[in-house]
């Protein structure tokens, strides 16, 4: 049955905001995104979110309900109870554009540094062959729908906006891993990793995972398996000496 | 602001091709214009990475032959004439059955990990209208797969990205110019201008489903790039063929027409009436009895043994099954909330579910407290997609208008009548690929020999008309005005027409369009929702006449169009397409000769297996 809902929503822009409360009418069924539709509809015309698929698919309508962060399109009402007042504030590890829509460029910068997928040649039929166990684990890792909201949970840069440029953060460990494990790429980019991705300053507290509506299990199988291949590989000098001598990225390294 | 009401443009960049959308036709066709040499840029109204592409759920459809060997282009070739009517562009159908493949182990190339046969290749899986298992997935989030891919892709090439950008005009060459010289846009963030000078521009902008109430598709989905080719001088077909996708959540009210892909169906699921009847058996048309089971055993041994049975009618063409549905709806065999049962629970175990259709179990258990692997969902039609589009060249994408490309959802003629499920994806790549190469050649040619240049004048003009509704004092909530016109395409122009409601629909667009001349929008240019839709709702309610024009004129029934008065198919049409342009602002409606199909073609169709 349909309510009164309480909300308060931030409004504002990088020159400040504050809370507004808000009361709009909501039905059965509907998520905290279908209650920010209604105002805008109704009362609120220019409140600016993002949203596109509404079925927590393409990860654009990022926010933090009650200070979690989560998804607005797959947060049912009804886990609140109705006369719980539901905050919704933009997410805090970004800057802000206007109330509830972040600047989240930080995140297609950090992409742009990871190097480029580069397969081993495709069997004479054209065709690449991978058994399904293991493509499995880098699928895992591809289901991230990028709605950095692992980004924003982070402690690492979450209040330290000065470890932003040293550290790729939990979605690009993933892509670092998702490479390392594809079962076609020639690179390797463990070190990579450690050096230019600031995998080092990660200490394993698994908020990350806690927030992945994707629920990946961004700790525990991307960024522990590197974190201890970057170490095996330090101290197996034949790993080392193999690197050495093989190794693409490292010649490039070289060269440049 | 400093901005705030000025109309000053501040802002150019200077490319050889410019790419309006991000999607998958976009991103291939910018991929592609970057090899051939061309300076390329994308502009796109979401983030990267989140058109509606991503949203695809069930697969790209390419005859790889990795299942069934007897697979191969000329069977998808048939299929997909078959599916479309026969009323597609053969060309295109064919260009795209041929190309498929190329381009879906492309991908596999670029990092994408599809989900594997027992030996190792691309697995494919059934959907309807595909003769074989055909659709390369990744369980059911295919979109996403190909949309990172892509995205992945594109930036590794260094190919600049403008998101949160709208292009709202094309330029054109000098004043009375007839070629492509730019395009005009705003962004979103800050509301300032910026002009794109380029000799070759590419609409890959999707479709136009916000234009019904009950629809798969986002906000993005406002006919923009319809509207903008029109504007511009190139020509629309097929517009009166809108796919319902017979699947859509129905409850609760806020989920209804959230799309739940043809998989479950492929995968095993069946529809059934609120009888418990599977009622598809009872609407198998005359044009596929040859190739459908008529009884539930055949349809269930050909999950297995497609050779020795026929597809079971669950799996008949997308327009097939959306008026079936409507019409066991009609009849009061509807369920509680006004659907139908979708049934995978008590056909396949629950792992084989939550492995196949991740999302989709995802999806209903978050949003509707509905476990798909213990009770039937309750689906019902939906809007999700437009054949209709720019008119192209079969080969190279090319518009009527010089430089002015069209490749994706935006595009006509591929689909015909009516779009089967996984052709979609496959027809991204395919033209998504050629036009981004014939624009970079285009942009080549132009800059050797006669180069273009935008007249200020309109771009000032196009700044003046962006602005618009800021002036405006006491006008309409575009809002409303917006869910107006959704409400009447939704009851006037939905599944089943006819003249006397599309004559009403016409009246009644016209009216928003009036009421659309007095919009007002609350607060200022940055990040302004009520704005951008102020915008937007332009091109909605273009789309919408064209859509409704072309469906009064269509006196037949075929494909995804479907008149009550004129339930037949008609002969006489099936050789002719609607054509419409834009003359002193109004739409002008035209009948053309459909191209017809060469002899070799046509022997397929003959060979009927
Ligand atoms: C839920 C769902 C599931 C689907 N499943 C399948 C499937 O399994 N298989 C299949 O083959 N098909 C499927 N489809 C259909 C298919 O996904 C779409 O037809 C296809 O993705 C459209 O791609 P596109 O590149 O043409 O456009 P989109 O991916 O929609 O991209 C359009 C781009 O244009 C941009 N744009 C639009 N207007 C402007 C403007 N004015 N200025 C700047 N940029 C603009 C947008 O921002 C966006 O980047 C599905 C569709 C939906 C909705
Ligand atoms: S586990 Fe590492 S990456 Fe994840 S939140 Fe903690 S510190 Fe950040
Ligand atoms: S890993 Fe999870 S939380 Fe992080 S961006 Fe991807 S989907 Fe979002
Ligand atoms: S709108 Fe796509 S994830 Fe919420």
């Amino acid at each position: 049955m349909g309510y009164d809902l309480s909300m308060r929503v931030w409004r504002g822009n990088e020159d400040g905001g504050a809370l507004q409360d808000f009361t709009v009418s909501v039905e059965e069924g509907e998520v905290v995104l279908d209650a920010l539709h209604r105002l805008q509809a109704t009362q609120a015309g220019d409140l600016a979110i993002r949203w596109n698929c509404k079925a927590g698919k393409c990860g654009s309508c990022s926010a933090e309900i009650n200070g979690r962060p989560r998804l607005m399109c797959m947060t049912r009402l009804s886990e609140y109870e109705p006369s719980e007042t539901i905050t919704v504030t933009p997410m805090r590890t970004f800057p802000i554009i206007k109330d509830l829509v972040t600047d989240v460029s930080y995140n297609y910068e950090k992409a742009k540094e990871i190097p480029a997928f580069a397969p081993t040649p495709p069997d004479p039929d054209g065709k690449h062959r991978m058994m399904q166990v293991d493509v499995e684990r880098g699928q895992e890792f591809r289901k991230c729908i990028e709605c950095f909201l692992c980004q924003d949970t982070c402690h690492v840069v979450r209040d330290h906006e000065d470890n932003k440029s040293a550290f790729a953060g939990p979605r690009f460990f993933l892509r670092y891993a998702e490479l390392d494990m594809h079962p076609l790429d020639t690179h390797d980019r463990r070190q990579l990793a450690q050096a230019a991705a600031g995998l080092s300053m990660c200490n394993i507290t698994k908020c990350c995972t806690e927030v992945c509506p994707e629920h990946i299990k961004i700790t525990d199988n991307a960024i522990i398996p590197m974190k201890e291949r970057v170490v095996d590989r330090k101290y197996d000098p034949l790993v080392w000496l193999g690197s050495k001598i093989f190794r693409r990225d490292q010649r490039e390294e070289v060269e440049s | 602001m400093s901005t705030a009401n000025s109309a000053h443009i501040g802002e150019r960049h200077s490319y050889d091709v410019v790419i309006v959308g991000a999607g998958g036709a976009g991103l291939r066709a910018a991929i592609a214009a970057h090899d051939a040499g061309a300076r390329t840029a994308i502009v796109c109204k979401s983030l990267l990475g989140k058109a509606h592409t991503v949203m695809a759920e069930g697969g790209i459809a390419a005859a790889m032959g990795n299942l069934w060997p007897d697979d191969n282009w000329k069977v998808h070739f048939r299929d997909t004439m078959r599916g479309g009517k026969m009323l597609n562009n053969w060309r295109m159908a064919q260009l795209h059955a041929q190309e498929a493949p190329a381009r879906v182990l492309e991908l596999e190339e670029w990092g994408a990990l599809f989900d594997r046969t027992a030996d190792g290749l691309i697995s494919q899986r059934d959907f309807g209208g595909h003769r074989y298992a055909r659709l390369a997935h990744v369980g059911d989030r295919t979109g996403l797969e190909m949309i990172r891919t892509l995205q992945q892709r594109a930036v590794s090439l260094g190919i600049d990205v403008f998101m949160e950008c709208t292009i709202t005009d094309i330029l054109k060459d000098g004043k009375d110019g007839d070629k492509v010289a730019g395009a005009f846009g705003y962004w979103r963030e800050s509301g300032r201008f910026v002009v794109f000078e380029a000799p070759s521009v590419v609409l890959a902008t999707g479709g136009i489903g916000k234009s019904f109430k009950v629809t798969s598709n986002s906000w993005e989905y406002t006919g923009d790039g319809h509207t903008l080719a029109l504007r511009a001088g190139a020509s629309l077909i097929n517009m009166e063929f809108v796919q319902f996708h017979p699947t859509g959540m129905v409850w609760p009210p806020s989920v209804r027409g959230i799309l739940v892909t043809e998989s479950v169906r492929g995968d095993g699921g069946v529809l059934k009436n609120s009888e418990g009847r599977r009622f598809m058996f009872d609407y198998i048309p005359e044009f596929f009895k040859a190739e459908t089971a008529d009884t539930i055993e055949e349809a269930d041994r050909w999950y297995t043994d497609k050779k020795n049975n026929r597809r079971p009618p669950e799996l008949l063409p997308r327009d097939e099954v959306a008026r079936a549905i409507n019409a066991e709806i009609k009849a009061g065999r509807g369920t509680p909330h006004g659907g139908i049962y979708l049934d995978i629970a008590s056909r396949r175990d629950a792992d084989y579910i939550k492995r196949r259709l991740p999302s989709m179990y995802h999806q209903f258990k978050e949003l509707a407290d509905v476990d798909i692997t213990r009770e039937p969902m309750e689906i019902g039609p939906t809007c999700h997609y437009v054949m209709g589009g720019v008119e192209v060249d079969a080969d190279t994408g090319a518009s009527s208008v010089q430089g002015l490309y069209a490749a994706g959802e935006v595009a006509g003629g591929m689909h015909g009548a009516n779009r089967l499920g996984g052709n979609s994806l496959s027809d991204l790549l395919v033209f998504g690929r050629r036009a981004g190469l014939n624009a970079a050649y285009h942009a080549a040619r132009v800059k050797n020999q006669t180069p273009v240049s935008i007249h200020e004048e309109a771009v000032q003009a196009a700044a003046n008309t962006a602005l618009a509704p800021f002036a405006e004092e006491g006008g309409e909530n575009p809002y409303s005005v917006q869910k107006d016109l959704q409400e009447v395409m939704h009851s006037l122009v939905g599944i089943i027409r006819t003249a006397d409601e599309l004559e009403q629909a016409l009246a009644e667009i016209e009216k928003l369009a009036e009421r659309a001349e007095h919009l007002t929008v609350e607060g200022n240019r940055q990040y302004n929702p009520g704005w951008h839709l102020a915008i937007d709702l332009q091109n909605m309610l273009w789309v919408s006449e064209c859509i409704a024009r072309a469906a009064l004129a269509r006196t037949e029934s075929r494909g995804g169009h479907t008149r009550d008065d004129y339930p037949m198919t008609d002969r006489e049409w099936g050789t002719k397409n609607i054509v419409l342009s834009e003359r002193e602002g109004a739409i002008d409606l035209a009948i053309k000769p459909l191209p017809a199909l060469p002899d070799e073609l046509k022997a397929l169709f003959e060979e009927q297996s």
